[in-house]
């Protein structure tokens, strides 16, 4: 069994709940330990870009202390948020001895103090390098054949250089997993575009503008549904649709999952431990899946 | 009408800083306009990113820090990553933020934000627009 602290972040619990309950019930199933770190906090959500911010990376950092000091090496994300800042952090503190120890001076109140050796994963990461697709192929029990999918990656997963999961112009670790569960990857336009991400407070209109291009690229390369790995691209296309369709004239809604969603549902998992409860999108997944 | 060119003082020291917190050198762009081509916001813009550093690069840096480009932009690296002169434009229009924020000017009102949305907003909404619109 392969064993990971694992960073949770804000929103993984409150709105995005069924991302970290479909997570936990694939990882089980995958023989992947996540052990939660105790008294994380939030990483901050952004990376801090400009050079004299230390400060601003502190509460990002702490959470890999803690890491350490559970005996790991290595810390899991789930969101593509979390996973760009906590990686971009550590890259950034430690590569430079005299930013290392400035914070480590910060943070005198701590057991430890860092050493910049800690790793930065995503769960797709993992899926794709330490499980691989044949063994995750083999533990499928229901392909979902015929279920036509659209990944999303949007910024975090990916972009800028150095920071991503995968290639920056032209990743398929999520279309590579798409296929090792039995469904169908489509190519489409929009899938490494952002989702206008924290606008939907004070800009949302900016935000009905990306959903409206993102879901109706998918729906025009024959998607029937869109996963994603960031509770905040959830929010702003998945949760955003209707509001989209009262906006605009003809728009049409595809349900959004977590890809965690779908990978449980081709390892048979039981929706209601996948965090699903919408009747609708389940059955018109049987339908097609059936078909 | 607009006298482009002044750098008075005060806009070289903007500009000094705005290089120094970012790493960028904004006389290496040579305005191809891939970064404005590629920008999924554009649209919402009153300058394009490319025209942003033009008028930095003609020391007409108060104008840009008074226009909406520089909060429009959500940080999703795409001009970053494909700008053929490897100019970091992200972290020019972050390091123009900073120079707005760290004088308590923010840009985010959150008594705007009507009661009843306030509740169903990701927590990670929240956080990234305050750190990113708040001082």
């Amino acid at each position: 069994m392969k064993s990971f602290a694992y960073y949770p972040g804000c929103t993984m619990k409150t709105t995005g709940k069924a991302f970290e309950q479909s997570a936990f019930a694939v990882a089980k199933v995958l023989d992947i330990n996540m052990r939660e770190i105790e008294r994380w906090n939030c990483c901050g959500t952004v990376f801090s870009l400009t050079i004299d911010d230390t400060m601003h990376h502190m509460a990002t950092i702490r959470n890999l202390v803690r890491v350490e000091a559970m005996g790991e090496s290595e810390v899991l994300t789930l969101c593509s948020m979390c996973y760009n800042t906590l990686k971009r952090a550590n890259e950034f503190i430690s590569s430079d001895p005299v930013r290392l120890s400035e914070l480590n001076d910060f943070m005198y109140k701590e057991d430890l103090k860092y050493s910049g050796h800690v790793q930065v994963r995503h769960l797709l990461e993992v899926l794709r390098d330490d499980v691989g697709w044949d063994a995750l192929k083999a533990k499928v029990t229901n392909p979902l054949t015929a279920l036509k999918v659209a990944s999303y990656y949007g910024c975090a997963l990916v972009r800028p250089e150095g920071a991503g999961v995968d290639s920056l112009e032209d990743p398929t670790v999520m279309e590579d997993l798409v296929s090792s569960l039995g469904a169908e990857p489509v190519q489409w336009q929009s899938r490494l575009e952002c989702c206008g991400s924290y606008h939907t407070i004070g800009h949302k209109e900016l935000v009905f503008e990306r959903t409206e291009r993102i879901v109706s690229e998918a729906l025009k390369a024959g998607a029937d549904v869109i996963i994603l790995s960031c509770p905040l691209c959830e929010f702003n296309v998945g949760s955003r649709q209707p509001e989209v369709a009262e906006r605009v004239y003809g728009f049409k809604q595809i349900p959004v999952l977590y890809f965690t969603q779908l990978m449980g549902l081709a390892l048979d998992i039981d929706p209601k431990e996948l965090g699903m409860d919408d009747e609708a999108i389940l059955k018109l997944i049987r339908e097609k899946v059936e078909v | 009408m607009i006298e482009l060119g002044t750098h008075t003082k005060s806009c070289r020291d903007i500009l000094d800083k705005v290089e120094r917190i970012s790493e960028v050198d904004v006389f290496s762009c040579y305005q191809c306009g891939r970064c404005s081509g590629d920008c999924p916001s554009i649209n919402l813009m009153d300058i394009m990113p490319n025209q942003a550093i033009r008028l930095l690069q003609l020391g007409e840096v108060e104008l840009v820090l008074a226009s909406k480009t520089i909060w429009i932009c959500a940080s999703c690296f795409t001009c970053t990553s494909r700008c053929p002169k490897g100019i970091d434009i992200a972290r020019v229009l972050e390091a123009l933020r900073q120079v707005c924020l760290r004088k308590n000017i923010d840009e985010l009102d959150l008594n705007n934000i009507p009661e009843e949305e306030r509740e169903r907003y990701p927590t990670i909404a929240w956080v990234s627009a305050l750190r990113k619109l708040s001082g």
